[in-house]
């Protein structure tokens, strides 16, 4: 689809803010999305990442700074006349109309002709895969299958750019998972400019060529997933996007911690709590002596054998030389979880999440 | 659950049984009874009297015009309400219960206050031949007034609970205000309207006091089926005050029933 649209088709925003009386809920924010790309939006709860959402969509009207889609500028234009897909985070799902007529409606209001609408609509549903359920209500679908319905009617209308409202949040997790792969899958064929609202790292990194870290109304870095983990630019970033922990007032990433059987220059000293081997890596928990402060290590097997730790052991750490580091002043403590957030991103339990590095 | 909680759950459903007894299932079904004592055919000559007859189309009349009119201003009042972001919400709020909070009789009075002969638009009004008070016009401005709360009432948590998510989608999607209006937020409260205009139904078609001091009660012009039934009980025509109490409950019902088929039909 949107052959035809795809030229010039990026969006831009240009030193956008949004106030909602005191409250500075977006501030002075750029942002450039590649055409055809796939962005994520990432940050905590009350980051402003959905609001920029809306007030890309239209759905919110921005205090200050302009919105451009395809080098147009919309800032002024309402939402009707924007042609963009927005996906609302609870599917908004008309529920008085048939999965058929929820796509359909798009299409309808534009007055496209009945056989266009009809044609459409079942391409659409072969797309996502929800053929056979035409003229099922939206109570009769299942929380992927609704999902995939907004999906679905907010693609009817070949939209020159796609939004998703965090499109999995309201998803249990097994279905979360299927689903954004699918969606990975879904871009690949249809190419639209899509920006997904999402707090949660992994599925950023899974799935989005660029990310946007979002926090307290700004940006604060713009990257592949690569970028935001190898070079973060700042604490934040460097907090938010991937593993960490607190190490004499620093924060380094679990694999950049630096085992050593005997203190040695800015060795901290720490006890061995807990020795997990998991195939070809492991992990060290350690508690450090002075500050009672937990610090993981990741290693290889081979480096763990080389060490050979055990539990109870006192072992001197520090970061790596080449070792990503920030300063730790404490700003991470800020950071607020959404009540919906997937328990399993939150901290490292038994198995370390695979980062794509 | 304990044998207490079982006994005082039991006896909470007889009492409030016994109390809907009491006061609604008896004496309606006493009405009923007492209807048909001296047959059938005294009943179908009770309520095809042209006094009869004439209290029927007009109460008719005035539900036809009235119910529409409230309909359409719940429904617009309850969107001003909850979705709309001038200031003064508060005054309209506290307004709309005017009408359940003073009593039918005050709002006759009023009635003639201002569109009586010696009220202030009676005379001009009376000028140009239009005559209000004692007349249909007064009947029906007096229902109007009486049953306006019922859709805004009933619509208004509706509303709220549907919240504005399918709205917003709509427009996204191109649709108009208008488009939306009726293809995505009507239908989402069709049943807190319907039963709105469920209820003002009802009222429209019982209502009294008010009816009573703007009609002036004249026998085959100005009087409407609860008037008619008033007329008869006074006159000790028990068969035509019981017949035309009958058509008035039946009426009531068949809205009810109609609400509750659309409802069936939809399910």
């Amino acid at each position: 689809m949107a052959t035809e649209t795809q030229i010039g088709t990026g969006i831009e925003v240009v030193g956008v803010s949004k106030n909602y009386g005191d409250f500075l809920a977006l501030q002075d924010v750029n942002l450039e999305v590649p055409n055809g790309s796939m962005t994520a939006l990432l940050g905590p709860s009350g980051s402003g990442k959905s609001t920029l959402l809306r007030t890309i969509a239209g759905l919110e009207e921005p205090t200050a700074g302009r919105v451009l889609i395809g080098g147009e500028d919309q800032t002024r234009k309402p939402v009707r006349a924007r042609n963009v897909g927005f996906v609302f985070q609870h599917y908004a799902a008309f529920k008085h109309m048939t999965v058929y007529e929820n796509i359909a409606f798009g299409p309808k209001v534009r007055k496209w002709p009945k056989a266009r609408v009809s044609e459409r609509v079942y391409e659409l549903l072969d797309l996502v895969q929800l053929s056979g359920l035409a003229k099922r209500y939206p109570s009769q679908l299942s929380g992927g299958q609704r999902q995939r319905m907004a999906l679905a009617r907010a693609l009817a209308v070949e939209p020159s750019v796609l939004l998703l409202d965090e499109p999995f949040g309201a998803l249990d997790a097994k279905v979360r998972k299927d689903l954004r792969t699918w969606l990975r899958r879904l871009h690949d064929e249809v190419h639209v400019t899509t920006i997904f609202v999402t707090h949660d790292q992994e599925e950023a990194m899974d799935i989005a060529e660029q990310i946007v870290v979002m926090n307290n109304g700004k940006i604060e870095q713009t990257g592949t997933a690569t970028d935001l983990y190898e070079a973060p630019s700042n604490e934040f970033v460097m907090g938010f996007v991937g593993e960490v922990n607190r190490l004499a007032g620093k924060l380094v990433r679990p694999h950049d911690v630096e085992i050593l059987p005997v203190a040695a220059a800015d060795t901290v000293e720490a006890k061995i709590d807990r020795i997990v081997k998991l195939g070809f890596a492991g992990r060290v928990e350690m508690l450090t002596v002075n500050e009672h402060s937990e610090v993981w290590a990741q290693l290889t097997t081979t480096e763990l054998e080389a060490l050979n730790l055990e539990s109870g052991q006192l072992v001197y750490i520090r970061p790596k030389g080449d070792a990503v580091v920030k300063e730790d002043t404490g700003a991470l403590d800020e950071i607020t979880t959404e009540e919906d957030q997937d328990p399993a991103s939150d901290k490292p339990t038994a198995v370390t999440p695979g980062l794509p590095v | 659950m304990t044998g207490s909680g079982r006994l005082s759950r039991w006896s909470l459903r007889y009492v409030a049984l016994g109390y809907l007894a009491m006061l609604l299932i008896l004496p309606i079904g006493v009405i009923l009874v007492r209807t048909f004592d001296e047959g059938v055919g005294a009943v179908v000559d009770a309520i095809t009297t042209p006094d009869a007859l004439h209290a029927l189309r007009l109460t008719l009349l005035t539900v036809i015009i009235a119910v529409p009119l409230n309909t359409i201003f719940g429904v617009a009042c309850a969107l001003i309400m909850v979705r709309g972001k001038m200031r003064g919400k508060s005054i309209i709020n506290a307004l709309i219960d005017v009408p359940f909070a003073v009593s039918p009789v005050v709002v006759g009075l009023a009635l003639i206050l201002v569109y009586g002969e010696g009220g202030w638009f009676g005379a001009d009004l009376a000028a140009i031949g239009i005559q209000v008070i004692f007349s249909t016009p007064g009947i029906v401005m007096a229902v109007i007034f009486v049953s306006l709360p019922f859709v805004a009432r009933e619509t208004i948590p509706v509303l709220q609970e549907v919240g504005d998510d399918q709205e917003k989608a709509a427009e996204t999607l191109g649709a108009s205000s208008w488009q939306i209006f009726w293809k995505i937020t009507l239908p989402s409260i069709r049943w807190g309207v319907s039963y709105g205009v469920v209820l003002t139904t009802a009222r429209a078609l019982g209502e009294f006091g008010a009816v009573t001091i703007v009609s002036g009660r004249i026998s085959g012009e100005t009087e409407t089926l609860p008037l008619f039934v008033q007329k008869q009980f006074e006159t000790f025509n028990s068969v035509g005050a019981y017949s035309a109490s009958l058509v008035l409950a039946l009426l009531a019902l068949a809205t009810l029933l109609a609400l509750n088929l659309m409802r069936r039909k939809e399910n």
